[in-house]
Formats: structure tokens, sequence, C-alpha cells
């Protein structure tokens, strides 16, 4: 009996990532047969490049979610880091160092909500909630509201220059997701956030800092969201302080669907990467059959709903999640 | 015997813990030594699990003082109890049910290579060489501690404790959910602990374990220690006894006396 329940279980936690692959590869089959254009290497490109920016913002969203926690913050952060590093820019400053700022920008409202959240033991939800409203209010602030336009070409190039026939942008977003795939699965950082989510009095109980590996986990997310700002921000030459409207819930929707537990504990990095590229390869599809943006919208939030229902239904038969019998 | 004439391990000294109005412990004494099993029994409520949780370092005394290698803590936590030397087998287990067997039994000391990789094959081998030792049978060390049986889980939670290394480990109600054969199984662990040198503190509300394995008894009786007695010298209807407060401590002379002097 238990060896049947650990081989269903074992099954169970590549899942999402069986089931993601299938529907990715059924979906291009289909619109490949739907539009010669769209198995083209420069639309595929587009695809990538065009869900680089939430593959990069989701890996830092997955940490939180790994943690039991959530980060609505992101959107705001990626729009504050992009306006830092123009004030920046503008104000004289070298294109490097900006960038330097802007992501130390990012990572200190990571470590303000980290610190709240580990240290005083207030709702993730809450605080980022109100995190993004300050964040973003700060963004209005410094700009008054208006975007600013205008950088160096060795700026913009971090958004749209070209390595070989590769954007930046996605390439970053490759390095980083390795990373992130290293770090949450072989380093004691990765070890105590998925433990974070499990049971975090017994993280405590076992003698580690779980405290700071919280806070660690909320910067770790404010800077991926201002790396997030930069792509934004070089991309379109244009620092918007409402950049990144509505990003964290595209970074939350992406990372369910990969299948990491709201309830934290369980994560995937390779399921969020994957989940970030079956809506790119959506959007991009929808757009090419010429389907209007509305039924757009409609169509994501009903694959995002679907893949809940499901990973809850899988999730039921987890350990850590109750409803499981025991022997003796 | 031969214990009491070497220094203790740990020394808790005047512990005194309330919540509110409500006394959890008072004044409490009491010397843990090397290679001996100390049962500290006593009613719901009487004060066991703060005692312990002190030593564990999860709860802070309101006053007193902890003694460890001639050092005096006013409280511990958790990392300092475990750098100490001091494990505990909670009775929850503290274990993290969708994490493994490895990555459990490893928390909060996990192998790196490079200071920074976790060394996961060092981590594997070190754990099956703990629980071929504890005699635990866990066909996969992969396996989410929340799909193993209670015993299982036990064995996960004491290797635990045996990885951190140190010389005082402290079970909180170790046979409590569990079945005949498991039991005794525990039970002839502690006593294998014992006598590899270290201290065992076990709390249990079991009189016929307590008899069959401690050397000394730590009777708690709302909040304060009414005695600590050698288990030959009592009969198990006289620690009932103590533990109701049927018999009056301050008349029959056995309660009043902490340390049996001979």
């Amino acid at each position: 009996m238990q060896q049947i329940k650990r081989w269903l279980w074992s099954w169970n936690e590549q899942f999402s990532q069986i089931l993601l692959g299938l529907i990715l590869i059924i979906m291009a089959v289909l619109l490949h047969h739907a539009s010669p254009f769209f198995m083209t290497w420069d639309n595929w490109r587009n695809i990538l490049d065009q869900s680089a920016l939430l593959v990069i913002v989701s890996l830092g969203m997955t940490f939180v979610i790994c943690t039991s926690g959530i980060d609505l913050s992101v959107g705001a952060i990626a729009a504050l880091s992009g306006v830092c590093m123009a004030l920046a820019m503008h104000a004289g400053l070298s294109v490097e160092l900006s960038i330097c700022l802007g992501l130390a920008a990012g990572a200190a409202v990571g470590v303000f909500n980290g610190l709240l959240i580990a240290k005083l033991n207030l709702s993730p939800f809450i605080v980022t909630l109100a995190a993004m409203s300050v964040t973003r209010g700060i963004a209005l602030i410094l700009t008054k509201g208006i975007p600013i336009y205008g950088f160096p070409v060795n700026f913009t190039w971090w958004g749209s220059g070209h390595i070989g026939s590769l954007n930046p942008p996605i390439l970053m977003a490759v390095l980083l997701g390795l990373l992130a795939a290293l770090v949450l699965n072989r380093t004691k950082l990765g070890y105590y956030t998925l433990a974070l989510g499990g049971n975090e009095e017994a993280l405590r109980r076992s003698g580690v800092a779980h405290k700071t590996y919280k806070t660690i986990v909320y910067t770790i997310s404010g800077l991926t969201a201002a790396v997030g700002g930069l792509v934004i921000t070089a991309r379109l030459n244009t620092a918007e302080p409402l950049a990144g409207w509505m990003l964290e819930l595209d970074a939350i929707a992406a990372v369910v669907l990969g299948g990491t537990d709201m309830k934290g504990g369980r994560g995937s990095i390779t399921g969020t990467i994957m989940a970030c590229l079956l809506l790119g390869m959506l959007r991009n599809g929808l757009t090419i059959l010429n389907i209007p943006s509305y039924y757009q919208q409609l169509t994501i939030g009903l694959i995002i709903l679907a893949a809940i229902i499901i990973s809850e239904l899988r999730l039921r038969n987890a350990p850590g999640h109750g409803t499981i019998t025991k022997e003796d | 015997m031969v214990a009491k004439t070497s220094n203790p391990l740990v020394r808790v000294s005047h512990l005194n813990k309330s919540y509110g109005n409500i006394t959890a412990l008072l004044d409490v004494s009491l010397d843990i030594y090397a290679g001996e099993i100390l049962a500290i029994v006593g009613d719901n409520g009487a004060g066991k699990s703060t005692l312990i949780k002190m030593l564990a370092g999860v709860v802070k005394p309101d006053s007193g003082y902890i003694k460890v290698r001639e050092q005096t803590y006013p409280y511990l936590s958790p990392t300092k109890a475990i750098h100490l030397g001091i494990s505990t087998v909670y009775q929850d287990l503290a274990l993290v049910d969708c994490r493994d067997v490895v990555s459990n039994i490893f928390l909060g000391r996990e192998l790196v290579y490079g200071g920074l990789m976790v060394d996961r094959r060092r981590m594997e081998k070190q754990a099956r060489q703990v629980l071929d030792k504890l005699q635990i049978n866990i066909p996969s060390l992969k396996t989410p501690v929340g799909l193993l049986s209670g015993g299982q889980r036990q064995g996960v939670a004491v290797a635990r404790a045996i990885i951190q290394g140190g010389n005082v480990i402290i079970f909180d109600e170790p046979t409590a959910a569990m079945g005949v054969q498991e039991s005794a199984k525990v039970i002839r662990l502690m006593q294998e602990l014992a006598r590899a040198g270290m201290a065992v503190v076990v709390i249990s509300h079991n009189l016929h374990h307590v008899f069959e394995i401690a050397e000394r008894i730590c009777v708690l009786r709302h909040g304060q220690i009414v005695a600590v007695c050698k288990a030959s010298d009592y009969q198990p209807n006289q620690i009932v006894e103590l533990i109701m407060g049927v018999t009056p401590i301050t008349t029959d002379g056995i309660g009043v006396q902490k340390d049996a002097a001979n």
C-alpha cells in the first residue's frame, strides 16, 4: 500500500510538468496547423522575448509562494526600479551605476516586505498589498506621473539589443532560471524556503534562523521584480510610473499554473518557466488567429482556473495536506 | 550512583515561568547526568513540557538559569541548545511532512560542499547509517515523511536528534502514539543511547515504561518538583500518589527530599 502511494506521489511530483509539456506540444501543433507563420523562428523569438519578463518576475514569486507567502508588490517594484534607473541616468550617472541603483531600490522594497512579514509576523498578503500601493505611490511622486524617456543606447540594449539572434532579456531569463533552479533544489536557502512553507515551527526548533531566510526570500522577489523593471524600461526606452500594472497577478498565475503549491512546501522552477511559455504562446497564438483580446483574457482566466482545480485535486493525496490515511 | 558522583551535564536552577496568572513552573531545579535515563512525570498541566521546552530553547524562562559545560545561561534559543548538545524529539516530532526523509534528518544541519551546494549523496549515506543503527526500516530516503508510518516518523525525528550530535537527548512522550512493538523498540533505543554515555530525559505518562527504563524519576505537580527519587526505591503506586498529591508532601518525608542522598 505504501509502495503504491509513494509511486503515485512521485509521479504526482512530475505531474504538473508532464501535463504542461503535453499542453504546450498540443497547442503548438494546433497553432501550427492554424497558421503557417506560427512555427517560424521569428515568431518563436517573439514569444520568447514576450515571455522573458514574466519568467524573470515569476522566478522570485516561485520562492515566495514556496514559503506559503505571496508578493503583490512586484509590478510596482518593477515600475519604481525603472523610474530610479531613469532618474539616475538623467541626473548624469553612468548606465551601470543607474542600473545598480534601480536594482537596489527593488531589493530594498523586498527587504522591507521581508522584515515586516518575518520579524513582525504580519500577513504577507496585507504587507505586500500595502507595499504595492506605497511603491507605486513613490514611483508616481518621483515622476510627477509623467513618463521619463530617452536613454543611452547601452541602456536600451538591455531590452532590445542583440546577442547572436537572441535578445538580452531572453538570455537573462535563461540564466536566472538556471540559477533559481539550482538555488531552490540544491542549496540551504532552497531547502529552507521549502521547509518554511512546510512547517516553519519545525525549522525554528531545528535552530535555523528562519526569519532571516524568510526576509531573504522576499528580497529575492524584490530583486527579480527590479530586473523585470530594467527589461520593461530598456525595451520601451521609457520609464513609466504605471509600468508593470497587474504584473503580480500574471506572475502568481504562472507560478500556480507551474505546479507550485499555494500552501507552500512544494514548488518547481521548471514548472514556472513552462507555465510562462504556455501563457506567452497562448497570447501569441490567439493574436495570430485574430481573436480579439477580450477573448484572450477570458481564455487565460479559464486555463488558470482549470490548472488550480487539477492541482488541488492532485494535492489532496499529497503528504502534508491532512487527508492522507496513515498506516497505524 | 556512579553518575551522581560526577558533575551534571546540564543543571537547571530555580527556573520560573508563568503565563498571565497561571504559574507553569515554580522554582524548578534539576541536574541531568551522563549515561542516565531520567524520567519526568506529572499530571497534565504539571509543567513537564514547559520544563523540557526551556531546555530545548523553545520557551524562555522568566527567571533562573540553565548551566551547561560550566557556563550559565539565563535562557537558550533552539540554535544555542543544539549547539550545546541538547537535542529534542518533540511530541509532535517537528517534521516537515512534504519534504523527504533526508531533508528532515538533516534539517538545519545540511552537509554542503564548496560552502554552498547541499551534498545529497553524503547526507543520504549518513542518514542510512544512522537509520540502520536505530534499526528503522525506511525503504526509500526520498519518501516525503508525511507518507511514513508513526514509528518511521518517530525514527526520523530520533535520527535527526542523533545527527545533531548532542550528548543530552530529550524525548517528549515518545511512546504516546505507538503500538506495543514500536514502544518496545523506542525503549530499547533509549537504553542504548544511555549506555553509550548520553543523558536521556524522557517525559511519559506510562509509569510501566518509566519503571522499566528510568534510573531517576522527577515528579512535577502544579509546576513544582515534589520529588526526585531513585526508581528502584519506589513502587509505581507511591509515584502515583506523588503525582496526584494524595499523600501530604510535607509530612511523609519523601516529597521534600529533592535529591536522594544515597
